[in-house]
C-alpha cells in the first residue's frame, strides 16, 4: 500500500480551478520534489492535503495509508503524521514554542494511545532534537515564531518537524527566503528525518535545494497538473533549461 | 462555509457549569430599603453605635445621589425597593473547624471545586470563608494571630478590633464616594478585615471565597487590608456563584492601606454567574476598589480575572501618595453572548517618584462588548512620576466589540505617561497552525488566548495562575473552530 495516493484530484478556490487532474503516488522511504513556476498550483496543493478551509475538492480522490484523507479534519490528518512546513509560519504571540510544540506532540501521541511526555522527558527530546536544525536552546523559550526572522521560522518548522516526527512530509517552499547557511542547515535537517519509513513531498520552484536533498523522483506543475516526471537530472535540466521546455512539450502532448 | 461562525454560535450555547442552588434556610429581612432596615442590620449583627451612625449617614447620602450611567453599558433599571439587603444562614455560626460546618454548605463548595479542606491542609490558604453574608469558617486563625496577623470576617473585627475598623473604615472609599459605594456602606452585611502589622510578612495566601445565594438577596461586602510599616501580604479572592434567572445587584466595597515599605497584592479571579445564552439573568457587578499607597515605598498590586458576570464595573485603583509608591494593575477580562465589561483602573500619582503600570487584555466572544476605562493623573506635586500603560483586546467573532477609553492627566512636567494599545483578532491561520500541528480549534483557542494572557497570569500566585487557565478553557470552549 502507498503512503498517498492522489488520483485526478481537481480544487478550486473562489470558485477558481486551481488543481486540475493532479495524479501522484508516494510511497514510503521516498522523497519527491514538486517543481513549477509561481501560480502552477504547487502550494494549493499542499494546502488541500493538509486540510485548509479555502480550498474546496471538486473531484477526485486521495488516498492516504489507504483511507479517504478527506474523511479526517486536518487535525487528525496531523495527528495521523501529516505535516506540513509552512511557506509562511504563522506566529502566535505569547505561546512559548516549547509549551506549544509538548502540547502538539501530546495531542499527537494521545491519538496514537501512546502516554503524554511530562514536562522532563519532553525537555530532553526536544534539547536533542533542537541540534537537529543547529539552534540555540533559547529558542525553545521564545514565543512561537514571534520575532523570528524568515530564516529562523523555517529553521522551527524543521524543529517541529525533528520532535513530532510525520508519517508524510511536505515542504511547502522551505527553501525560500533562505541563505545558503540556513538552507544547508535545513535540507541537513531533512536529510538526518528521512528514514525508511517516512516520505517527504518538497515543493519549491528552485533547484538549488535539491542539490542538497536528492530527490527520488522529481515532478513538474504546470497550470494545476504534473506534466513531466522524472529523476533528480530533470530538476537540474529544469534549472538550466527553465520551465517553457516542459510547458512546450506538456503542451503538445496534451 | 465558515466553521468560525458556527462554533462561536456554539460558544454561545454553552451552560454555566456552576448552576446551582444550596438549600440552607436563610433568615431573610423583607425587601426593599430604609432606615429601619439598616437598624435591622445593624443590631443583627450587634453593631456599636458608631457603625450604625456611620451606616445612616451613607444612606442619607445615598438618598441624594444618582445613580450613574456614563459607564459604556446597559442594563434595566435597578428597583432598590426590591432588594432584599439582609440574609444570613440560620445556623448560627459558632465553629472552631469544618467538621462543625452544615454538610450542605461544604457539599456546595466542593461542587465548586473549592475543597476547603484541601485547600487548608495541602495548601496552606487560610480561607475565610464567605457564604451569602455572614462568615462561616475561618480557618489558620490562630497561626496568623501568633504573629500578630489579624484574618476573619468584618463582623468579627467589628467587635474584637473596633479602634482599627474605626480607624481604616471608609479612609479609601469614603461612605459618599460614589453611589454604589454608599449603597454598600450603608447596609454591607459582612466581609474580610485584614490586618498585618509593623514589619511582619504574612507566610500564606489570604484567601476568601465569595458564593452569592439566597435569590434576590443583593450582596454588600465589605473588605478592608491593613499592611503597616513593612508588611506584606498577598490576597486572594475568587468566586463562581448558581444559576439564577433574576438579576442580582453586587455592590463591594474592598479597601486597601499601605503604610511605609508596605505591599499588598490582591488577586481576584471572577466568576459569578453571567447570565443564560439570550442576556438574561446574571450578576451585575458593581465594585468599588481602591488602595491607597500611603507610606513611601509602598506597593499595591492589583490583579484579576474576570470571567463571569452580566455586567461588570469595576476599577480597581491605587491613589500613590507616598513617594516612590508603586501601583499595578493586571486585568484579564473575558466577555461572552451579552455580557457587558467597563472596567479598568485609576492611578493617582501624588508623591514624588510614584510609579504605575498598567497592562489590561480584554477578550471578548459572543455579542459580548469589552471596554477598558483607565484614569492615569499626575498631581502638580508628583515629580518623576512614571506610568506605562497597556491596553490590548483580542475579538473572537465579528459580533462583539472591544473599546478603549484612556484619560490621562498630567500637571507636572517632569512625569511620563506612555501608553499602547492593539486590538487583535484570533486570525484563522494561527487556527490552521494548530491544528495541522494536531490541535484541535479549542486547544489552539485555549492555547493563543493564554498567550495573549500571559503577562497578566504571571502576576498570579501559582494555584490561582492555574485556575484562571482552566476558567478561561471554561469561558471559550468551542468559540472558533
Amino acid at each position: 500500500m502507498s503512503l498517498l495516493e492522489i488520483k485526478n484530484l481537481h480544487a478550486s478556490v473562489n470558485g477558481n480551478e486551481i488543481l486540475r487532474g493532479i495524479n501522484l503516488t508516494v510511497n514510503a522511504g521516498e522523497v519527491h520534489a514538486i517543481m513549477g513556476p509561481n501560480g502552477s498550483g504547487k502550494s494549493t496543493l499542499a494546502g488541500v492535503l493538509a486540510g485548509r478551509e479555502a480550498y474546496t475538492v471538486t473531484d477526485g480522490q486521495v488516498l492516504y495509508k489507504g483511507n479517504n484523507l478527506f474523511d479526517m479534519v486536518p487535525e487528525e490528518r496531523a495527528r495521523e503524521g501529516l505535516f506540513l512546513a509552512f511557506q509562511y509560519p504563522v506566529e502566535i504571540p505569547g505561546v512559548n514554542n516549547s509549551y506549544f510544540l509538548k502540547e502538539s506532540l501530546n495531542a499527537i501521541r494521545k491519538h496514537k494511545g501512546l502516554e503524554q511526555l511530562d514536562a522532563i522527558d519532553f525537555l530532553a527530546l526536544i534539547k536533542q532534537k533542537v541540534k537537529i536544525v543547529e539552534m540555540d536552546e533559547s529558542f525553545l523559550n521564545r514565543p512561537v515564531n514571534e520575532g523570528f526572522s524568515g530564516g529562523e521560522k523555517k529553521r522551527n518548522e524543521i524543529f517541529h518537524m525533528a520532535v513530532l516526527e510525520p508519517m508524510l512530509s511536505i515542504l511547502d517552499e522551505t527553501d525560500s527566503g533562505l541563505d545558503i547557511d540556513a538552507l544547508r542547515i535545513v535540507s541537513e535537517g531533512v536529510n538526518k528525518l528521512r528514514s525508511k519509513e517516512n516520505a517527504t513531498i518538497i515543493v519549491t520552484h528552485y533547484q538549488r535545494l535539491l542539490n542538497y536533498i536528492i530527490p527520488d523522483v522529481v515532478h513538474v506543475m504546470k497550470d494545476g497538473r504534473l506534466v513531466k516526471s522524472g529523476g533528480k537530472e530533470l530538476a537540474l535540466e529544469l534549472e538550466d533549461r527553465g520551465y517553457d521546455w516542459v510547458h512546450e512539450e506538456a503542451g503538445q502532448t496534451v | 462555509m465558515n466553521n468560525e461562525t458556527n462554533t462561536i454560535e456554539e460558544f454561545a450555547a454553552q451552560e454555566y457549569k456552576y448552576g446551582f442552588v444550596t438549600d440552607i434556610e436563610a433568615d431573610s429581612a423583607p425587601p426593599g430599603l430604609n432606615e429601619d432596615i439598616i437598624r435591622l442590620i445593624s443590631s443583627k449583627k450587634q453593631e456599636p453605635v458608631w457603625l450604625l451612625e456611620w451606616r445612616l449617614k451613607a444612606f442619607q447620602h445615598w438618598q441624594t445621589m444618582e445613580e450613574p450611567h456614563w459607564q459604556n453599558i446597559k442594563y434595566p433599571p435597578i428597583d432598590y425597593q426590591a432588594i432584599v439587603y439582609y440574609s444570613a444562614p440560620k445556623q448560627k455560626p459558632q465553629l472552631k473547624d469544618l467538621s462543625q460546618v452544615d454538610p450542605e454548605l461544604l457539599k456546595t463548595y466542593d461542587k465548586l471545586g473549592i475543597p476547603l479542606r484541601e485547600q487548608e491542609w495541602l495548601a496552606g490558604v487560610a480561607v475565610d470563608a464567605v457564604f451569602d453574608s455572614v462568615s462561616v469558617a475561618t480557618t489558620f486563625k490562630e497561626k496568623l494571630k501568633e504573629l500578630g496577623i489579624i484574618f476573619g470576617s468584618f463582623s468579627d473585627a467589628v467587635h474584637e478590633h473596633p479602634d482599627l475598623v474605626k480607624k481604616y473604615l471608609g479612609s479609601v472609599v469614603p461612605a459618599n464616594d460614589n453611589y454604589f459605594a454608599a449603597l454598600n456602606s450603608a447596609v454591607f452585611s459582612d466581609g474580610s478585615f485584614c490586618f498585618i502589622p509593623k514589619g511582619v510578612r504574612c507566610p500564606m495566601e489570604l484567601s476568601t471565597y465569595f458564593r452569592i445565594n439566597a435569590s434576590s438577596t443583593g450582596q454588600f461586602e465589605r473588605t478592608l487590608i491593613v499592611a503597616e510599616e513593612g508588611a506584606q501580604v498577598s490576597y486572594l479572592e475568587g468566586c463562581t456563584a448558581p444559576m439564577r434567572d433574576k438579576n442580582q445587584l453586587h455592590a463591594a466595597v474592598v479597601e486597601l492601606v499601605a503604610l511605609d515599605n508596605a505591599k499588598i497584592k490582591y488577586s481576584t479571579v471572577q466568576n459569578w454567574y453571567p447570565g443564560d445564552k439570550e442576556g438574561r439573568g446574571g450578576i451585575y457587578n458593581f465594585v468599588t476598589k481602591r488602595g491607597k499607597c500611603a507610606g513611601v515605598n509602598s506597593k499595591i498590586s492589583w490583579t484579576q480575572v474576570e470571567t463571569g458576570s452580566a455586567i461588570t464595573w469595576k476599577y480597581p485603583s491605587v491613589l500613590l501618595i507616598g513617594d516612590s509608591s508603586v501601583g499595578e494593575f493586571y486585568s484579564v477580562a473575558v466577555v461572552n453572548n451579552y455580557q457587558q465589561a467597563d472596567t479598568g483602573t485609576k492611578m493617582i500619582h501624588i508623591g514624588k517618584n510614584t510609579k504605575s503600570t498598567i497592562v489590561s487584555k480584554g477578550i471578548s466572544a459572543g455579542h459580548g462588548q469589552n471596554s477598558y476605562r483607565g484614569l492615569v493623573e499626575m498631581k502638580k506635586g508628583a515629580v518623576n512620576a512614571r506610568n506605562y500603560s497597556q491596553c490590548d483586546s483580542l475579538l473572537l467573532g465579528d459580533k462583539c466589540g472591544a473599546h478603549t477609553f484612556p484619560y490621562i492627566e498630567v500637571k507636572n512636567t517632569s512625569a511620563k505617561a506612555e501608553h499602547e494599545a492593539t486590538t487583535s483578532k484570533i486570525g484563522d491561520d494561527q487556527i490552521f497552525y494548530c491544528k495541522q500541528r494536531g490541535l484541535s480549534a479549542e486547544d489552539a483557542v485555549n492555547l493563543i488566548v493564554n498567550g495573549f494572557c500571559k503577562e497578566v497570569f504571571r502576576e498570579l500566585p501559582m494555584e490561582f495562575a492555574v485556575e484562571a487557565q482552566k476558567l478561561l478553557g471554561v469561558s471559550l470552549e468551542g468559540s472558533v473552530g
